[in-house]
């Protein structure tokens, strides 16, 4: 009964790896996205808004709406849906422009 | 202009791997153009065919999807072609300007002066992690296969975490496996709910509710389209099949009006909606989950065709469209447009057309003998009954498409589900009441006038989210979308050129 997607298509992914989001660590397949493992461990947002500081995450899924905007290690603005996760990557949660705390 | 790629000329360069992109490369390639093939995504597919990363050693994509095995067929041509040296496919290569070759600047002002016998056409993309990096090509003839994005309809708390799009749902599942959540409502309007729904159940989900806002009874409306597509009506029924086995309600006439959680969505409230998408009051419900899966139906990404001063027209449901003819041509010589791009119509449809595109610029390039001419004449049947079968699918399915538009035409009830706080410009958190107020109180009587007033549209997404409500809230139809650059491109990149 407990159907999942990767049993769905009959994956045999390679050994998994895993990154930190915000210091924690998030475990990611092969060829996943950022986005792709944030939601697989539960989160569903990392990033705040410019004005509100609401939190935001993956909304389009394609890399069209930038709401999926990231800290990849020390780099702002990168869309978490598109950037596929990498073994030790850094992803912190992105507040308003993503500029604060770069000290640049 | 810096770098030498472009000295290499190919006949056709085209926008976009998905169906109608693939079937033109290599039909292209099989009728001998030079072609290249540019890409934003890894792999080719387009979203339609969007397939696992490798290294997730799927065995079994086509559980995820309709038609792989069409899919299949086309990627083991193009692995050929791309081996045989036919076809460039530049992956993950973003298109930000078209130009004509030898006009000022060569980029987005350079419409009006060329055609296919001129000297082509230079595409200009940018690529890598921050799309730093530049490469230009050339080619005689372009064909635009740019697909769509899910059109979006705001309500009270679509901006929470766990109300994804659906299309974006269904993208993040096929490439990723993943989901969004446990209990995922589907809502919206267009088959599309139906694909998402299915993929998100047989992937493990549960999805309480399907809101569709339309009612299916519009379809009957167009009898002979109907007729005329039993494929389309069997997909339908089999998608019904598939959700009923499942226990998924789809619920016509309905929509969510509203998200509510604190830092994610924890529950939405469904209404029953009238003929014009206007809630019935007192039939609101709520429906505990933990994701919402929304989307109003596509809308073509036109950016590019229409920089270069391609006519559009508009489709039934209020979506703009390439106005193409019979050989796909765009009312811009030397430039073609295939799939989505020529009216949201599916898959299908894309194949087709990709496929008459090739063959017509193929002709038109001088590569293949017309079908009024040429001495081989059982080759020339051949080819003659091949484009009449071509011709008549298309004919068929775009008929199904139109239909389809106009049953899932927006209502224009729908933006009584708005509140003055509800978010409408996610990017520059612009809300309806500041949206309304534009329109209202300052006459501003489009997209382009309320977002010089409001700065809804002026964000990251260049309008894509919101373009279509705020257009609608101003008494329009969805916008063109006209934007000089096709994607965000570095500074240093526009100063080069």
């Amino acid at each position: 009964m407990s159907r999942n997607p990767l049993d769905l298509v009959r994956a045999r992914p390679e050994p998994g790896f895993s990154f930190t989001f915000d210091g924690e660590p998030v475990p990611a397949l092969p060829g996943q996205t950022v986005a792709a493992a944030l939601w697989s461990s539960g989160r569903m947002s990392w990033r705040t808004t410019r004005d509100g500081g609401r939190p935001r995450g993956a909304f389009c899924g394609m890399g069209v709406c930038f709401d999926c905007l990231v800290v990849l290690d020390g780099r702002p603005n990168v869309r978490a849906c598109l950037a596929p996760a990498h073994p030790g990557a850094q992803v912190t949660t992105q507040e308003g422009d993503g500029h604060a705390g770069l000290g640049a | 202009m810096p770098g030498s790629e472009h000295d290499i000329a190919f006949d056709l360069g085209i926008v976009g791997a998905g169906p109608a992109g693939l079937a033109a490369a290599v039909t292209a390639a099989d009728l001998g153009l030079r072609t290249v093939l540019l890409d934003t995504a890894p792999r080719p597919g387009g979203q339609f065919y969007r397939q696992p990363a490798a290294g997730l050693g799927a065995r079994r994509p086509q559980a995820l999807h309709h038609h792989w095995r069409a899919f299949a067929q086309l990627a083991r041509r193009l692995r050929r072609h791309i081996g045989d040296g036919t076809v460039l496919h530049l992956a993950e290569h973003h298109v930000w300007s078209v130009g004509a070759v030898g006009s000022a600047g060569s980029s987005a002002s350079s419409a009006s002066s060329s055609s296919a016998d001129s000297a082509g056409w230079l595409l200009h993309a940018v690529s890598g992690p921050e799309g730093l990096a530049a490469r230009t090509v050339r080619a005689r003839a372009v064909l635009f296969a740019t697909g769509a994005y899910e059109r979006q309809l705001p309500f009270p708390g679509w901006t929470l975490p766990g109300v994804v799009g659906a299309g974006g749902a269904q993208a993040m599942l096929k490439a990723g496996l993943v989901l969004p959540g446990q209990r995922v409502v589907v809502a919206g309007s267009g088959p599309l709910l139906l694909a998402v729904a299915a993929s998100l159940a047989a992937a493990g989900a549960r999805v309480p509710l399907v809101a569709e806002a339309a009612g299916y009874a519009g379809y009957t409306r167009g009898v002979s389209a109907l007729a005329a597509n039993p494929g389309k009506l069997a997909e339908g029924v089999s998608y019904g099949v598939r959700l009923l086995r499942r226990r998924v309600a789809v619920r016509t006439r309905s929509a969510v009006v509203a998200a509510h959680g604190a830092d994610r969505v924890a529950s939405v409230t469904v209404a029953r909606l009238d003929r014009d998408w206007r809630p019935v009051p007192g039939s609101e419900r709520r429906v505990s989950c933990d994701a919402v899966a929304v989307g109003h139906g596509l809308l073509p990404q036109l950016e590019l065709p229409v920089e270069l001063g391609c006519r559009t027209r508009t489709m039934p449901d209020g979506g703009p469209a390439l106005e193409v003819d019979a050989c796909q041509r765009t009312s811009v010589p030397g430039l073609w447009a295939a799939g989505e791009s020529t009216g949201v119509g599916g898959a299908e449809l894309a194949l087709v057309e990709g496929e008459l595109a090739a063959r017509s610029i193929t002709a038109e390039l001088g590569g293949l003998p017309p079908t009024g001419g040429g001495d081989h004449h059982g080759g020339r049947r051949l080819e003659r009954r091949l484009d009449r079968r071509l011709d008549r699918r298309r004919a068929r399915l775009r008929d199904f498409a139109e239909l389809m538009a106009t049953v899932h035409r927006p209502g224009p009830g729908w933006s009584d589900w708005l509140t003055a706080d509800t978010e409408v410009c996610r990017c520059e958190e612009v809300t309806a009441g500041q949206v309304r107020a534009a329109v209202d109180q300052l006459g501003a009587g489009d997209q382009r006038t309320v977002k010089l007033l409001t700065r809804a549209g002026m964000g990251w997404c260049q309008g894509r989210m919101c373009g279509s409500a705020v257009a609608r809230l101003a008494g329009q139809d969805d916008p063109v979308g006209g934007r000089p650059l096709s994607c965000p491109v570095p500074l240093g990149l526009l100063a080069q050129e």
